[in-house]
């Protein structure tokens, strides 16, 4: 196995500088907290969503250098986008981080963009978690936005 | 074992020669990612030697039975080496009587035993339980339950920086309330070994029963619950080169006496009817149903390879090794290591400046080497020292001073990777 290519000069850079780290947007109106029991990594998911669209995205805590790369890139490529869009987004960096085939298609690659630095974490599958932590919290945010009756 | 493993070495202390300690491990001789297999996760668990793996195949191939029931030869074959094992146990502790030696799952095990057959029964609201700051979470939740059960009060021993029990702020916890101290023999996350003789002599004063968890003690050094004088001791297969899923638990006969049975079932009687059920004697009064019959062999045998090999001779040799890893790593800059106790034992916790743990797990792992990284179990004391994880070497009786520099040189590539 290549470390080179799980630890992808993107990745390391997203790291060391975390982009919207930390950020709680102004006006932010949806909050979801992130935990991985295993490892102890933490992640907080704040977005101010107005007309479906993510307007402004931050994210809080702390991780390992995948967790930390994935949720500073999921920030980048989420601002400005609609909620489908995310979840298209959510979906192809499902299908990446844990299909056996990969799609090579441009059109899966047009999709992800920069996000297809990731494709390294899944000949990882014990790190593959630590990838879609930020994910996972972002859609619990988006998901608590669509049913304001919670207890949070 | 042949006693030809023994070396001695020029301060006339008894060795083994590890290379020949080492063929009795089948598990170690693999290559990981292209590397020679560096097993350092010997906390999590340990590996087993040939020995264990026969006997646990020889019982199964030739004298599968149940135990304690049955005339007929098989039942016979297994229930003497199931009691045999249980012999090997005691005079592994040094217990003085048989009956004092309860076959349960594990540590875990024998602590949620002793807290809801000894504790539940005696605690009143406001009675206290003093554990410490350093414990595995099997040491610290079943006590917790036990509180809310009872209204009883969990008390905490602080940790100081370097790892250690602050046993000062522990002596003034002590009291006429206090009624159970449960503190760890060596801590699973740091390798502080722990001043228990102290703890119980102190503990005793006030009129307190003390339980130690032995999991991490049990494959390092020599353990003599008589000369301890604890109440309660508890230790598991698989980190001391058994099985999983058996462990011991050590009670003084006069306290298991008094106690009520843990779980009703098969075994654990002598008599049952629809008017009144009676109980077994020790120690079958605690071990209801059919037990890990395979897993106590395989832990006799496990016990027997380290009373050969010897636990003084298997102690100077890790000290060796640690000596080695801590040297190495403490020359890597950005390297901190959590847990640097005056009495330590076979690991080595550290973080690094920059790199959480989850990321030098994986480097390392791709050079073969082996390591736990997380918060082992002990949230709280990660929480003391303001981590959410490290990284954690362990060491065990197989492993070589060049294994502790290839963790070293394996950690120096998780420098290189994350400084490019």
């Amino acid at each position: 196995m290549d470390l080179r290519a799980l630890y992808e000069e993107v990745i390391l850079d997203h790291n060391r500088n975390p982009r919207n780290y930390p950020k709680k947007p102004d006006g932010c109106n949806c909050t979801a907290h992130g935990h991985n029991p295993l490892c102890g990594d933490e992640v907080q998911v704040h977005v101010r969503l107005a007309d479906g669209v993510i307007q402004d995205i931050g994210f809080e805590g702390q991780g390992c250098a995948i967790s930390t790369a994935s949720a500073s890139l999921m920030t980048e490529a989420l601002k400005g986008k609609t909620e489908a869009q995310a979840s298209v987004l959510f979906d192809a960096i499902h299908n990446l981080l844990t299909k056996q085939e990969s799609d090579d298609s441009a059109e899966a690659a047009d999709r992800l963009g920069k996000l297809t630095v990731l494709s390294g974490v899944k000949e990882y599958p014990m790190r593959v978690k630590c990838a879609t932590l930020a994910w996972h919290t972002l859609a619990a945010a988006l998901e608590h936005s669509r049913n304001p009756v919670t207890t949070e | 074992m042949s006693a030809a493993k023994h070396i001695g070495d020029q301060s006339g202390r008894n060795l083994y020669d590890v290379q020949e300690v080492r063929k009795d491990f089948p598990i170690l001789h693999q290559e990981v990612n292209g590397h020679p297999l560096v097993y350092l996760d010997n906390g999590a668990t340990s590996q087993k030697p040939r020995s264990v793996i026969d006997a646990v195949r020889h019982y199964y191939e030739r004298d599968n039975a149940n135990v304690h029931r049955g005339v007929h030869t098989l039942s016979e074959r297994a229930t003497n080496d199931y009691e045999g094992a249980r012999d090997t146990a005691q005079r592994f502790i040094n217990a003085s009587d048989r009956k004092e030696v309860i076959l349960v799952r594990g540590t875990t095990d024998g602590i949620n035993l002793v807290a809801q057959s000894y504790g539940r029964p005696l605690l009143k609201p406001g009675d206290e339980i003093i554990i410490s700051t350093m414990e595995h979470h099997s040491n610290i939740v079943p006590w917790q339950m036990l509180a809310a059960q009872t209204g009883a009060e969990v008390k905490v021993i602080p940790v100081n920086e370097e790892g250690e029990l602050e046993m000062d702020a522990y002596m003034q916890m002590l009291g006429p309330k206090t009624r159970i101290v449960s503190v760890v023999h060596v801590s699973n996350a740091m390798g502080t070994l722990n001043p228990v003789k102290s703890i119980i002599d102190t503990a005793h004063d006030v009129g307190a029963v003390v339980m130690l968890d032995g999991a991490q003690a049990a494959p390092h050094l020599a353990i003599d619950v008589q000369a301890l004088d604890c109440d309660f001791y508890s230790f598991s297969g698989h980190k001391v080169f058994g099985p999983t899923g058996i462990g011991v638990l050590y009670g003084k006969a006069e306290l298991l006496e008094k106690m009520d049975p843990y779980q009703g079932g098969g075994d654990m009687i002598r008599s049952v009817s629809f008017d009144g059920t009676t109980y077994n004697d020790l120690p079958y009064k605690f071990e209801a149903g059919t037990p890990n019959i395979a897993g106590a062999i395989g832990l006799g045998a496990a016990l027997d390879y380290v009373k050969n090999l010897g636990i003084d001779a298997i102690a100077a040799h890790e000290h060796d090794v640690l000596e080695t890893a801590t040297r190495c790593m403490s020359d890597i800059p950005g390297v901190r290591l959590i847990g640097t106790a005056k009495e330590k034992s076979s690991i080595i916790s550290f973080v690094m400046d920059g790199v959480h743990p989850h990321d030098i797990g994986t480097v390392v792992d791709s050079e073969g080497v082996a390591i736990r990284t997380g918060h082992h179990c002990a949230m709280p004391l990660m929480k003391r020292y303001g981590l959410a994880a490290t990284a954690r070497a362990s060491f065990a009786l197989y492993n070589t001073r060049e294994e502790a520099e290839a963790l070293a040189a394996a950690v120096w590539k998780v420098k290189e990777m994350f400084d490019r």
